[in-house]
């Protein structure tokens, strides 16, 4: 610690036209910053918009939104959700039903939009609970240091000894299978890698000369982390969270299938996709219309991903 | 500080992960919803014999008290009981802990011998068609569910075209080969029993490479992005400008920082394959610890949740500190580094 507080020091007396001319330059630099900033992102949009391939990873993701969204209005029967029709049993995919039926006669097409649904709300739901929970501790982790560090850290090490979809099975069979608790148990194994992440963004930032003239300028930390270093950490996060909704989304997934996630007739894909493996091989269409959608769901989020961490130029890990 | 007293500090922060995971996951299997010696007696049971039962395994007790002796037995290998074997866990995972290491274990020797020389093509041929489809293939690779890749292989492979058999791990009218490493693989060879080793390789296949897939386009993500910094490197330059063979070049000097990169996520990559083994066992039948822990799972059986969550994070710690110290051997500036920091 310096001897000398930053208030023991009088700031120089201005005269009125030099203390305007400060404020302009001031508004000034303000202004030239928030022009860099947008131009930063105009080249971001331009290097994402340049890349084929993530163009079509953010046509995917905006193609689900909107099946989740008019679910009721897209699919072919709507109704199938609910109800069973024994009378159209297994039909192969066709003109009529464009992926076949199931064993109670249900379309599939319909029940596989509508799993659009479950699957986003499982990505987004954990992703936002991870960070919610990850990224706060990561802050403080790291900004604070000292024995806070060493608790948080410690902690985070423990959920970090197992990979992260054997515990989130394991939290899973203790619960009732709902579609809440099967995101509260992927969300338990998730937050910690945030925590980790941002903790050592943090530990390498918070030594950059603009936060060391921030905290000699006499700001409060919380101040300096919110304000100074969180904008810093923004663009690695919104490149990670794309990925790992996709991710999540196949977690959920696979809770499902093996008959830890959500209970049918809820149509979710793993869960449909583990249903109509009792039919294999003739009635492959059952499981093998979930499963695409899943693969082209998870691969959406993961080309998106891509693209914005080559267009931001950021590195994970 | 030397390397080695590094690699000791990594191993004394393990440890207390590993303990509070225990407390942890004990946690979160005592005190789940649900009376587990109900649900070993089933409904038709009458109280007294459930309030039995419920003392033999110590259910009455205090939670952490429980802990103590669950702990004092874990020390004397004692796991306890499975509610559903009716035998000790640690008999269960002894029988069952073989299949899956030899699965993964096969997974993994694939995963490296083919994402490896991917990795390597794709940066050498870095944004010709062959970077391109490997790229596609990297992204579709991670993107598959499992269990999805293994029906599709099953549909294809085994009932379609009838080349593999569709699940289970030796034929079923092959006696398993005499038990001396519980590796079918390596137990048929030492037997000398050709029949047996060419069964068990044909069903090993779809399990190992569906298991492999994700992982195989990871490693191959990283190896193309290591060789293409190298490529940059001045020393590479160098020896190229000084007419250095390109062979040469590309498998002595390169191939070597391209397989440290790769060390770098095998830790990471064995908590996929240990992750992965839950689907793929159920889906292939295959009879291991996993396929074990998913009934431990839907059953509630949990002595067996505990034993199964247990055992798989020794096996995650044990890997990620082997590959610590093969990276250690292997890069010296790593060694250093460690050295260096904590002097």
């Amino acid at each position: 610690m310096s001897k000398y507080r930053t208030s023991d020091v009088k700031a120089p007396r201005l005269n009125p036209e030099a203390q305007a001319q400060a404020v302009a330059l001031e508004e000034q630099r303000a202004a030239r910053s928030y022009g860099a900033r947008f131009e930063d992102l105009r080249r971001t949009l331009h290097r994402l918009r340049r890349s084929t391939l993530s163009l079509v990873g953010l046509a995917i993701v905006l193609g689900l939104i909107v099946l989740a969204i008019f679910a009721p209005q897209i699919a072919p029967y709507p109704e199938d959700i609910a109800t069973v029709h024994f009378e159209r049993t297994f039909q192969p995919p066709g003109r009529q039903y464009l992926f076949g039926t199931d064993e109670v006669g249900r379309d599939v097409l319909s029940r596989v939009i509508f799993g659009t649904r479950i699957s986003l709300s499982i990505g987004v739901a954990v992703l936002a609970i991870a960070l919610a929970i990850g990224v706060p501790l990561g802050l403080i982790a790291g900004y604070v240091g000292g024995p806070v560090n060493t608790i948080i850290m410690r902690l985070t090490d423990i959920f970090l000894a197992i990979p992260p979809v054997v515990l989130a099975m394991a939290v899973s069979a203790v619960l009732t299978p709902t579609l809440e608790n099967s995101i509260f148990a992927i969300a338990f194994s998730w937050w910690p890698w945030y925590t980790r992440l941002i903790q050592g963004q943090v530990l390498s930032i918070k030594e950059e000369t603009f936060v060391e003239a921030s905290r000699s300028a006499g700001a409060n930390p919380l101040y300096i982390t919110f304000k100074e270093i969180l904008p810093n950490v923004l663009t690695i996060l919104i490149v990670k969270v794309t990925l790992d909704i996709g991710y999540a989304v196949l977690t959920g997934a696979v809770l499902g299938f093996l008959g830890l996630g959500v209970r049918p007739p809820t149509p979710e894909w793993g869960t449909m996709a583990s249903k109509g493996r009792l039919h294999l091989p003739t009635r492959w269409w059952l499981t093998t219309f979930p499963g695409l959608a899943i693969f082209v769901t998870v691969l959406g989020f993961n080309l998106l991903g891509d693209g914005l961490r080559d267009a931001f130029d950021v590195e994970l890990e | 500080m030397r390397y080695r007293d590094y690699l000791i500090r990594r191993l004394l922060y393990t440890i207390p992960a590993l303990i509070g995971l225990s407390m942890l996951i004990f946690a979160i299997a005592r005190v789940m919803p649900g009376d587990p010696a109900r649900l070993a007696l089933g409904p038709e049971a009458s109280e007294e014999q459930v309030a039995k039962l419920r003392k033999e395994l110590g259910l009455d007790l205090p939670i952490h008290i429980q802990y103590v002796h669950y702990m004092r037995g874990v020390f004397q290998g004692k796991l306890g009981v499975s509610l559903y074997t009716n035998r000790d866990v640690i008999v269960d995972l002894k029988e069952y802990f073989p299949a899956t290491f030899e699965l993964v274990t096969v997974a993994m020797l694939l995963a490296v011998a083919v994402g490896v020389p991917l990795g390597i093509l794709s940066a050498m041929r870095k944004d010709r068609w062959e970077d391109h489809s490997t790229r596609v293939f990297a992204l579709s690779g991670v993107s598959m569910p499992r269990f999805w890749i293994g029906i599709l292989f099953q549909l294809v492979l085994a009932y379609h075209l009838g080349l593999l058999p569709v699940t289970g791990r030796m034929a079923a009218d092959l006696p398993a080969p005499a038990r001396i490493t519980g590796l079918y693989l390596v137990d048929s060879l030492l037997a000398g029993d050709f029949v047996a080793l060419k069964s068990s390789l044909l069903h090993i296949i779809m399990p190992a490479v569906t298991l492999s897939l994700s992982p195989i386009a990871q490693l191959m993500r990283v190896v193309r992005a290591s060789m293409i910094e190298q490529m940059r490197k001045g020393y590479i330059l160098t020896a190229r400008a000084n007419g250095m063979p390109e062979n040469l070049l590309v498998y002595k000097y390169m191939l070597k920082n391209a397989f440290i990169a790769a060390l770098t996520i095998i830790g990471l990559l064995y908590g996929f394959f240990l992750g992965g083994a839950f689907v793929v066992e159920t889906v292939f039948s295959w009879p291991g610890m996993a396929r074990y822990g998913v009934r431990a799972f839907i059953y509630k059986d949990f002595n067996a949740i505990i034993g199964v969550v247990l055992v798989i994070a020794v096996a995650y710690a044990v890997i990620n500190i082997l590959v610590d110290i093969a990276y250690g051997l292997l890069d010296p500036r790593i060694r250093l580094g460690a050295e260096a920091r904590e002097a």
